[in-house]
């Protein structure tokens, strides 16, 4: 006979029995999202029906909230200057720090260095082409403006990966956060960037500032998408057989999640970056300098030529950073490779 | 109960898992009465488990089977709480499980269990080494331990060698064992084996079978062990609970399951699996008629047979193990050359049968072999023999006794 008494038969306590579920009349998804519609459809016909086509809205709402709007940008400018100084401070130091040791660098080396990274990561055509492309930007006069306008994506990447990383982690746990951050997301990538730059040269000043916050506010949904999805798709396999030996859940975040998520993560910086090289020219507007501002200036002087050259220089800083990033992100995926079954 | 005498480790009582709009009812009375597909159509939810309770001891392998569907997963997650049940007991070594706080929780995940999954989960971006040291690592031990202990139990499963490698370039079956080396390397008292070997095709699934029987010798943890495989149940296991749409409908020995099916369910389970593997020797051998000790003299030996009535005779130690066999023509000779001691000709020192294995198994080593046959336990104690023939007829009659219940 076994020793240890057995434990009595009684269940554990259990919590109030909730409603029996609803019968009777009940809707498919299509009928619910169908019929509303439908209702909507026939009220504006009656409507139109009734008072003609000249009907107008009862009340102008647009002139009060753009007002409050306006007051509000001006009471956060007006008391809350010395963080938006603080802030602008820390980044530009950063800024020109960057730029200082990318022209401090010599083009043969910096050359070199981008040929021997497009190289090892992608093939030596791609370091070839690296290579031909930054020299030929470098002849084209366009050196300088070439490394302020990387430094300025630098920081711009920088900053959107601290934001996007903590805020995805946060999305991929709670569906709450993942449901209040998702219009916010999808508005700040197709809202014109004309919109914000206006409140960011209020909060910033005129200059490189504002540029990254637009550039940030621009860049920063692929990242923050796709590091949720990152986590999101780790296996539920995987974290199961993790959690079966005893994690906690900075452990599985910080062991498991991000660990196996790097690869979505290096996707959505490339994106990021893609993105951020878009808003150079953009930037330029609030005062930017770099090659944006280059193609902008020959913008204003109706120099195609000088305009071209600046927007290819451009696209040569893109095809590198994509390349890159993406063989990078390429070989982590295969470092990830689980065994297919 | 089962009448064992090891202490009692892992109780169930009335363990009920559902999952949908049922789930915050009372489930036992309101769902009692109902099938599990009358409780998904007309309440949408599934009866994943239902009022299961069983009683595990310490050391002993207990083993869950059923069909695809049947619950067995959610079971055994539901003893360490990957899955939390809607209702009824679990008590680990006299501990209420479920009212365990998430620190005692995690305690318990770490030091009292280990688990071994189907699909082995193993984290693809860590070495084999350090997947093996897992568990160890978040116990937060220094990593020179964690890896001295992780190398340990990869030799235990046989994968030396292999420690800086990632899983992906490992087969299937080596992935398992880090899987099983990852769960042994805590040293946990209960193993949970969530079909371990299914993923596995039939020789390596054979092989880690006997490996583990192997380790389990050695270690004598208290395993659960799922399956949806009799033959591997019957292989592994000390009891075998078959499920059914949730619920456990049968628990006994292989021996009890095969001889007494408690209903059709579980009988269409037997019919698949051949008696001969089954029944064991220890259940056909006799006890032996006679048997010499290795320092008697010629002359004893060949007065135990003529009193027998035998032409042979088995030669032990004095503690009783088996050393071999002499016939009553050799123990003559013996005696006329005067040797001081009987002695086993060479050629007569068969290996032994072990009392436990079964039938199939037995003829396998002694095919060759005319007459009787020493049966051994588990210490090499000669506790019996059995007829060649007898273990041939006992396979052809389980054959037919199959062929004629089909
Ligand atoms: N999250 C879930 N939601 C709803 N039903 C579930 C869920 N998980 C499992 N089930 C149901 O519970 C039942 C038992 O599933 P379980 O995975 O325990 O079966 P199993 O015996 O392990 O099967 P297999 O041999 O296929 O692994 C099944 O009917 C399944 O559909
Ligand atoms: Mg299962």
């Amino acid at each position: 006979m076994a020793v240890a008494t057995p434990p009595t038969q009684a269940g554990r306590p259990q919590g109030p029995p909730s409603a029996p579920p609803r019968k009777g009349f009940q809707l498919n998804r299509w009928q619910r999202v169908a019929l509303p519609i439908g209702g909507f459809v026939v009220a504006i016909l009656v409507a139109a029906g009734i008072w003609g086509s000249e009907m107008e809205f009862p009340a102008d709402v647009g002139g009060p909230i753009a007002d409050w709007v306006n007051d509000t940008i001006r009471t956060i400018t007006r008391n809350f200057s010395f963080i938006f100084d603080t802030i602008a401070d820390v980044v530009l130091r950063f800024l020109l720090w960057l730029e200082a040791i990318f022209l401090w660098i010599p083009w043969p080396v910096m050359v070199g260095g981008i040929g021997y990274v497009a190289w090892r990561m992608v093939s030596w055509r791609m370091a070839l082409f690296s290579m031909l492309a930054l020299v030929a930007v470098g002849f084209a006069g366009l050196w300088p403006s070439a490394m302020e306008t990387t430094a300025l994506i630098v920081v711009a990447v920088v900053i959107s990966i601290a934001v996007a990383i903590p805020l995805g982690i946060l999305a991929a746990r709670s569906n709450t956060v993942d449901a209040i951050l998702r219009p916010f997301l999808d508005g700040m990538q197709t809202m014109p960037s004309f919109v914000y730059l206006v409140p960011a040269i209020m909060l910033f000043g005129i200059g490189n500032v504002p540029a990254i916050f637009a550039t940030v506010i621009y860049a920063v949904p692929p990242a923050i998408r796709l590091t949720s999805l990152g986590i999101r798709q780790v296996t539920p396999q995987v974290v199961e057989a993790a959690q079966s030996f005893g994690t906690t859940r900075r452990q599985l975040l910080l062991k498991v999640q991000l660990p196996m998520a790097i690869p979505s993560i290096m996707a959505g910086v490339n994106q990021t970056t893609m993105m951020a090289l878009a808003m150079v020219v953009v930037g330029a507007l609030v005062g930017a300098g770099g090659l944006g501002e280059d193609v902008l200036r020959a913008l204003q002087r109706f120099q195609p030529g000088e305009a071209l050259l600046g927007g290819l220089a451009i696209v040569v800083l893109a095809i590198i950073v994509d390349r890159v990033t993406q063989a990078w992100a390429k070989e982590r995926q295969e470092a990830l490779r689980t065994d297919a079954h | 109960m089962n009448g064992q005498s090891e202490p009692l480790r892992m109780s169930v009582r009335n363990l009920w898992k559902v999952y949908g709009p049922a789930a915050g009812l009372d489930v036992a009375e309101r769902l009692a009465g109902k099938s599990k597909a009358e409780v998904q159509d007309e309440l949408k939810s599934v009866v994943a488990l239902r009022d299961a309770s069983f009683d595990v001891s310490s050391g002993e392998t207990f083993v869950v089977m059923g069909l695809s569907g049947s619950g067995k997963s959610t079971l055994v997650r539901c003893l360490i709480q990957l899955i939390e049940p809607t209702m009824g007991q679990i008590f680990v070594d006299g501990e209420d499980v479920l009212a365990y706080t998430e620190e005692e929780r995690i305690e318990f995940r770490r030091h009292k269990t280990g688990m071994v999954f189907q699909y082995f989960g193993l984290l693809p971006h860590r070495t084999v080494l350090d997947n093996a040291a897992w568990g160890l690592e978040v116990q937060g031990l220094p990593e020179s331990e964690r890896r001295a202990r992780a190398m340990e139990v990869l030799e235990m499963v046989g994968l030396s060698g292999w420690e800086n490698y990632r899983p992906s370039s490992l087969s299937g079956g080596m992935q398992q064992r880090v899987g099983l080396a990852r769960a042994l390397a805590s040293d946990p008292e209960i193993l949970l084996l969530d079909e371990p070997f299914s993923a596995l095709d039939p020789l390596i699934r054979r092989d880690m079978q006997n490996e583990l029987l192997v380790l389990q010798e050695r270690m004598r943890k208290t395993i659960i062990f799922i399956t949806h495989d009799l033959a591997e149940a019957i292989r592994v296991g000390n009891r075998i609970a078959i499920m059914r749409d949730g619920a456990i409908v049968q628990i006994g020995t292989p021996e009890q399951i095969m001889s007494n099916p408690a209903d059709e369910y579980v009988a269409d389970f037997t019919r698949d699996v051949r008696r001969a593997t089954v029944i064991t020797v220890g259940y056909l051998m006799e006890h032996p008629t006679t048997r010499v000790r290795e320092d008697d003299s010629p002359d004893d030996a060949v007065r135990a047979m003529e009193a027998a009535g035998a032409d042979a005779v088995f030669i032990c130690t004095g503690e009783g193990r088996y050393v071999g066999e002499v016939t009553l023509e050799e123990a003559k000779q013996s005696l006329r050359r005067g040797d001081g001691a009987i002695r086993a000709p060479v050629d007569r020192r068969f290996a032994p049968i072990q009392r436990q294995q079964s039938i199939e198994e037995a003829l396998a080593n002694a095919w060759d072999h005319h007459g009787r046959l020493p049966v051994v336990d588990e210490s090499g104690l000669l506790v019996g023999e059995v007829e060649r023939d007898a273990l041939i007829q006992a396979a052809f009659e389980a054959e037919s006794t199959e062929a004629a219940s089909v």
